[in-house]
C-alpha cells in the first residue's frame, strides 16, 4: 500500500478544489479543451490536423501555430489583468473583493509569467517563422526539425502553466519568484515547481530557436544580400537571437539551481546554510533585462519595414538604425542591476549602472527620430498597421521617458515597486511589444492567408487599445506617486485610492473590448475573404522579398531562389531596378514531416510533471524516452523529400521576369 | 440555415458618417477635459506622498523628480509635435513634397546621435552626484546625534527597536523631528522593502544581512510606511504609521511605553512568538535583549561563523 502511495508522490485529490472562482476557471479551460477535441472529432480532422500541421517542418505554418497559441494565452492572460483590476477595485477597506489573497498572488504571477513567456514570446517566434526566411530570400530556416521541436517545447511551457489552473496551483511569489520567498521555506506546494517547469521547459524552447534563427541569418541568405543589405527587420531579429543565445542559458541555470533548492535540498539560493538569494536575483535579472530587448528590438525592426512601406519612401537612416540596433543589443547586457537599486549596494555601482541604462535612451531616441524622417517627404497612407505606429510612438516616448526616471537610481528609490513602475513597464511592453507585434500581424497576415485583414475593424481595434491603455495605466502612475506599491489585494480606504483603481479598471475594460474587435476582426475577414482576397501577392506595395512571392506564400516560399544587389530588393525590382528572379528551375529539397517534436513536447510535460508532483517514477521514465526519441531520429535517413524543377515551374505563378 | 448564413454574409459594418474635423476635436478635448475631472476629483484632497514630502531627503529626490520629468517633457515636446505634424502633412493626397529616394542626411543623424547624448551626458552627472549624495547609507549631516531604530521585516509585520531607550514597537514608529534616523535594517522573513514615502525612498530588508538607511523628518505628521516587495499571503497588510514628532513628544512616548501595562518584555523566546506567521496590531515591548537584532540576523549564518565569533562580531558590530 505504500509502494502505491509513494507512487503518486504529494499527489492529493485536495489540489481539484480551490474555490468557486478557481472552478469557473477550471471549467473554462476544461469546456474550452473539450469543444475542440469535439470539434475535431465531429468534422474527423484528425488525419488532417496531424499531417498538414502537427508535424509540418514548414516555418510558415509553425509561425502560425505560435501565433495561435500565443493568442489563446492572450486571452488566458487578460482575463486575469482583468480579474486584478476588478479586484483592486473593489477591496477597499472592509470589503474582501472576489478573491482570496493567496489566489490574487497567484494571479499576478501567471499575468505576468504567461504575457512574457507565451504571449510576447509565442508572437514574436510566431511573426520571426512567418516571414524571416521569406525576407532573406530562403525556402526555410536552418534547422527545420529544431524549429519544430522549438514550438512544441514552447507548447509544453504553456500545456504545464494551463495544467496548474486544472490541478494544483500556480506560483505566488512574482513573476520572477524572488527567493527565499519562493524556497520551500516559504512555498511548499506545488505552485513555484509549476512556475518553475513551465519557463524552464520553454525556456529551452527558446534558446534553441534563438541559435536556430541566429544561423539561419547569417548562413541562409539570397545571393549578393550581404549583411548591410538585410532588411531592418532581419537586423533586430540578429540582434534578438544573439541575445537569446547568450542570455536564456542564464535563465536555465538560475532555475535548475532553483530546483535543486526546491526538490534536493540544497542552498544555492536560500537564507541559510550559505545561500544567498541576492545572487538569484542578479542572475535572473542579468537573463531578464536582456530578455524585454529581446521582445521590443524584432518590434522596433518591424516598424522599420512597417514606416517605409506606407510611407512609400525609403527607410531613413539605415545605418543609424544598424548601428542604434547594434548597440541596444551590446547596452542590454550592461544595466541589469537597475531592477534593484535599492538592495543597498552602494552610490558607484548605483551610478554605473543608472548612467548605462540612460545612455539606452541614446540609440532609442535616433531610431525615433529616423522613424519620423522616414515619414517626412513620404506620402503616407494610413492603413491599420500604420495606426499601430502612430499608436506605438505616442505611447511608447511616454514609457520611455518615464524609464529615463526610472534609471536615476535617487529617483528610483522612492517609485521602485510601485504601481509607478508596473505602469512604466506595461508603457514600454504595451506600447512597444505589443502595438509592435499586432501591427506586424496586420500587415503579414495576407502574405500568410492570402487575403487581408478588414481594416475599419482593425482601426477600432487601435483606438480602443490605445484610448483603454491611456486609461488603464495613467492612474497607475498617479497610484504610485501616492505611494500605492504593487501587487495589493486590499487596501485601506482613507488612502482614497478607489476611484483611480476604478478608473484603470474601466480602461482595461477597453483593453479587452480591443481584443473582443480583433477577433471580430479575424471572423470577419475570414467571413469576407473574397472580397478581401490579395490577388498581386504584394497588397501594400511591399518593398522586401516577402513580397515577390505570391499570397499565400507557397510553402516552399521561392521557385526560383532571388538574387538580391540593394536593399528593398523586390520594390527596386518592380521600379526599374535588376531582377530578383531569372535563370533555370531547380529541383527543390524541402523537410519530410516529423512527430519529432511532438513526442519531444509530450515527453517534456511528464517530465516536467513529475518533477512538480515528485512522480521520480515519471521522470526516470519520460527522460529515458526523451533519450530513446532522439536517438531514433538520428537514425531516421529519409527526411527530405525533392519538388522536380518541371513540377515548380508548373507551380510557379509568378513567371513574369522581375 | 442557408437563407440565415446567407442573410449574414451580407451584413456589412455600417460606415461611420464623416463627422466634421472639429466636433471629433472637440469630443477628443471633452472626453480629455472629463478625464482630468474625474482624476481630479479622485486625488482631491489625498496626500501625494511622493511629492508632498516631509524630510530632506523626500524632498531632495522630489526636486529631482520633477526636474527630471520636465526634462523629460522638453525632451519628448518635439518628438509628439514631429509625429503629429509629419502625419498629417505628409498624408497621402496632402500633395507635399515627395522624395521616395532620400534614404539619410549626415547632419540631420548627426544632431540627433548628438543631442541625445548631449542630454544623457546631462544627466549622467547628475545621477553621478545623487547617487552619492543621496545614498542610503550615507549619514545626515546635523549636529544632533542620530537616532537608532534597528527595523526587523517579519511575516507579516514590522519590528521597530530602540537599543537607546530600551523598547520596541510593532507596526508603529515614532520619530524626533529634527534630528536624523538611523535604520539597520534586516528580515526575519522572505525579502521585504522597507519606505516611508513622505520621508525618503526604500531600501531592501534581507535575512542575514543588514542595509542601512538615513532619513530625517522636518515636519511634525503622520506618515504611512509599508513593505515594497511581495513576501506572501499578509504582505498588503504590511504597513505601519510613521509618527514624527518634537523631541519632548517623542520622550514622552518613550516613558508611555515604558509605563504602559500592555507592554511585555522582548527576547529571544517572546520575539519567536511575534516572529510566527500572521498580521498584527500595534504593540510595545521592553527591550530585555540588546544583542535581539544581531541575533536575528546571525541565526542565518550560524553555519559560517563559530558560535563564538559570532557573539565576538555582533558585540563589535553594536559597538560601532
Amino acid at each position: 500500500m505504500e509502494f502505491f502511495a509513494n507512487l503518486l508522490g504529494r499527489m492529493d485529490l485536495s489540489y481539484f478544489w480551490h474555490g468557486w472562482v478557481q472552478f469557473g476557471a477550471q471549467l473554462t479551460l476544461i469546456g474550452a479543451v473539450v469543444l475542440v477535441i469535439g470539434l475535431l472529432t465531429y468534422f474527423k480532422k484528425w488525419k488532417w490536423l496531424w499531417r498538414e500541421w502537427l508535424t509540418t517542418q514548414d516555418a510558415k505554418r509553425i509561425g502560425v501555430m505560435y501565433i495561435i497559441v500565443a493568442v489563446g494565452m492572450l486571452l488566458r492572460g487578460a482575463s486575469d489583468a482583468l480579474m486584478l483590476r476588478l479586484q483592486q477595485a473593489l477591496a477597499s477597506g472592509n470589503s474582501e473583493g472576489f478573491i482570496s489573497s493567496d489566489h490574487f498572488q497567484q494571479i499576478f504571477t501567471a499575468h505576468g509569467t504567461i504575457m512574457i513567456f507565451f504571449v510576447a514570446m509565442g508572437l514574436m517566434f510566431g511573426l520571426i517563422n512567418l516571414v524571416l526566411p521569406l525576407m532573406i530570400g530562403s525556402r526555410d530556416v536552418a534547422f527545420p526539425t529544431l524549429n519544430s521541436t522549438s514550438f512544441y517545447l514552447f507548447l509544453a511551457g504553456v500545456v504545464l502553466t494551463n495544467l496548474s489552473l486544472i490541478y494544483g496551483e500556480f506560483g505566488s511569489a512574482g513573476w520572477l519568484a524572488y527567493p527565499p520567498l519562493s524556497e520551500l521555506a516559504y512555498s511548499p506546494g506545488p505552485g513555484i515547481d509549476y512556475w518553475l517547469w513551465s519557463i524552464q521547459i520553454a525556456g529551452v524552447g527558446s534558446l534553441l530557436s534563438g541559435i536556430n534563427f541566429l544561423v539561419t541569418i547569417l548562413k541562409h541568405r539570397a545571393k549578393g544580400m550581404t549583411l548591410m543589405k538585410m532588411p531592418v527587420f532581419v537586423w533586430s531579429v540578429l540582434g534578438a537571437m544573439i541575445l537569446v543565445v547568450f542570455a536564456f542559458p542564464i535563465l536555465t541555470g538560475t532555475l535548475f539551481m532553483l530546483s535543486l533548492d526546491r526538490s534536493m535540498g540544497m542552498h544555492f539560493f536560500t537564507s541559510d546554510f550559505g545561500g544567498n538569494p541576492m545572487m538569484y536575483i542578479n542572475l535572473i535579472w542579468a537573463w531578464g533585462h536582456p530578455e524585454v530587448y529581446i521582445l521590443i528590438l524584432p518590434a522596433f525592426g518591424l516598424f522599420g519595414e512597417v514606416v517605409a512601406t506606407f510611407s512609400r519612401k525609403r527607410l531613413f537612416g539605415y545605418k543609424s538604425m544598424v548601428w542604434a540596433l547594434m548597440a541596444i543589443t551590446v547596452l542590454s547586457y550592461t544595466v541589469w542591476l537597475h531592477h534593484f537599486f535599492t538592495m543597498g549596494a552602494g552610490g558607484n555601482v548605483n551610478a554605473f549602472f543608472g548612467i548605462m541604462t540612460m545612455i539606452i535612451a541614446v540609440p532609442t531616441g535616433v531610431k525615433v527620430f529616423n522613424w519620423l524622417f522616414t515619414m517626412y517627404r513620404g506620402k503616407i497612407s494610413f492603413a491599420s498597421p500604420m495606426w499601430w505606429f502612430m499608436a506605438f510612438v505616442a505611447t511608447f516616448a511616454l514609457g520611455g521617458a518615464t524609464g529615463v526616471l526610472l534609471s536615476i537610481p535617487a529617483i528610483d528609490f522612492q517609485v521602485h515597486n510601485s504601481l509607478f513602475l508596473v505602469a512604466h513597464f506595461h508603457n514600454v511592453i504595451v506600447g512597444g511589444v505589443v502595438f509592435g507585434y499586432f501591427a506586424g500581424l496586420t500587415y503579414w497576415f495576407p502574405k500568410i492567408f492570402g487575403f487581408r485583414l478588414h481594416e475599419r475593424l482593425g482601426k477600432a481595434a487601435v483606438t480602443l487599445w490605445t484610448s483603454g491603455f491611456l486609461l488603464a495605466f495613467i492612474p497607475l502612475y498617479i497610484l504610485g506617486l501616492l505611494g500605492a506599491t504593487r501587487r495589493l489585494d486590499h487596501y485601506d480606504p482613507s488612502l482614497g485610492w478607489q476611484p483611480l483603481f476604478i478608473v484603470s479598471g474601466i480602461g482595461a475594460l477597453l483593453i479587452g473590448l480591443g481584443i473582443v474587435v480583433q477577433l471580430a476582426q479575424v471572423v470577419y475577414s475570414i467571413w469576407k475573404r473574397r472580397q478581401l482576397r490579395d490577388t498581386t501577392g504584394d497588397p501594400w506595395d511591399g518593398r522586401t522579398l516577402e513580397w515577390s512571392v505570391p499570397s499565400p506564400a507557397p510553402h516552399y516560399n521561392f521557385a526560383r531562389l532571388p538574387i538580391v544587389s540593394t536593399r528593398d530588393a523586390w520594390y527596386e525590382a518592380k521600379h526599374g531596378g535588376n531582377q530578383v528572379f531569372s535563370g533555370e528551375y531547380k529541383d527543390i529539397e524541402l523537410p519530410r514531416n516529423t512527430g519529432f517534436g511532438v513526442y519531444v513536447g509530450i515527453l517534456s510535460v511528464l517530465f516536467g510533471f513529475g518533477f512538480i508532483w515528485h512522480l521520480w517514477w515519471l521522470v526516470l521514465l519520460s527522460s529515458v524516452a526523451l533519450i530513446y526519441v532522439i536517438i531514433r531520429r538520428t537514425y531516421d535517413e529519409n527526411i527530405t523529400y525533392v519538388i522536380p524543377a518541371a513540377d515548380v515551374e508548373r507551380l510557379d505563378t509568378r513567371k513574369a521576369a522581375i | 440555415m442557408k437563407w440565415v448564413l446567407k442573410r449574414l454574409s451580407q451584413i456589412q459594418i455600417p460606415r461611420i458618417p464623416i463627422v466634421p474635423r472639429v466636433v471629433v476635436l472637440l469630443a477628443w478635448l471633452l472626453g480629455l477635459c472629463l478625464i482630468a475631472f474625474v482624476l481630479w476629483f479622485a486625488m482631491h484632497g489625498q496626500t501625494v506622498d511622493v511629492l508632498q514630502t516631509r524630510g530632506e531627503i523626500g524632498n531632495r529626490q522630489r526636486d529631482l523628480l520633477v526636474f527630471a520629468s520636465l526634462l523629460a517633457v522638453v525632451v519628448l515636446m518635439p518628438v509628439y509635435i514631429m509625429l503629429f505634424v509629419f502625419a498629417w502633412r505628409y498624408k497621402e493626397g496632402h500633395h507635399r513634397k515627395y522624395t521616395p529616394k532620400w534614404d539619410g542626411n549626415k547632419r540631420y543623424e548627426t544632431i540627433w546621435w548628438s543631442v541625445p547624448i548631449l542630454i544623457v551626458s546631462v544627466l549622467a552627472v547628475i545621477t553621478w552626484v545623487t547617487s552619492h549624495s543621496l545614498d542610503p547609507y550615507k549619514p545626515l549631516a546635523s549636529d544632533k546625534k542620530p537616532l537608532q531604530v534597528q527595523v526587523i521585516a517579519l511575516d507579516w509585520k514590522w519590528l521597530f527597536i530602540y537599543p537607546e531607550y530600551q523598547i520596541a514597537s510593532v507596526n508603529e514608529l515614532q520619530i524626533p523631528v529634527n534630528r536624523p534616523v538611523e535604520f539597520t535594517i534586516t528580515s526575519d522573513a522572505p525579502m521585504n522593502s522597507f519606505w516611508i514615502p513622505q520621508l525618503g525612498g526604500q531600501i531592501y530588508a534581507m535575512s542575514g544581512m543588514q542595509t542601512k538607511l538615513h532619513l530625517i523628518a522636518d515636519e511634525p505628521g503622520e506618515y504611512r510606511g509599508m513593505s515594497a516587495n511581495i513576501s506572501g499571503e499578509g504582505f498588503a497588510d504590511m504597513h505601519f504609521k510613521t509618527y514624527a514628532e518634537s523631541q519632548t513628544d517623542f520622550n514622552q512616548w518613550i516613558d508611555k511605553v515604558h509605563g504602559y501595562e500592555n507592554t511585555r518584555d522582548l527576547d529571544m523566546s517572546s520575539y519567536s512568538h511575534l516572529a510566527e506567521p500572521g498580521t498584527s496590531v500595534v504593540q510595545y515591548y521592553h527591550l530585555q535583549d540588546q544583542q535581539l537584532f544581531y541575533n536575528v540576523m546571525m541565526k542565518y549564518m550560524g553555519h559560517s561563523i563559530g558560535r563564538e565569533q559570532t557573539s565576538e562580531m555582533t558585540n563589535m558590530e553594536y559597538s560601532n
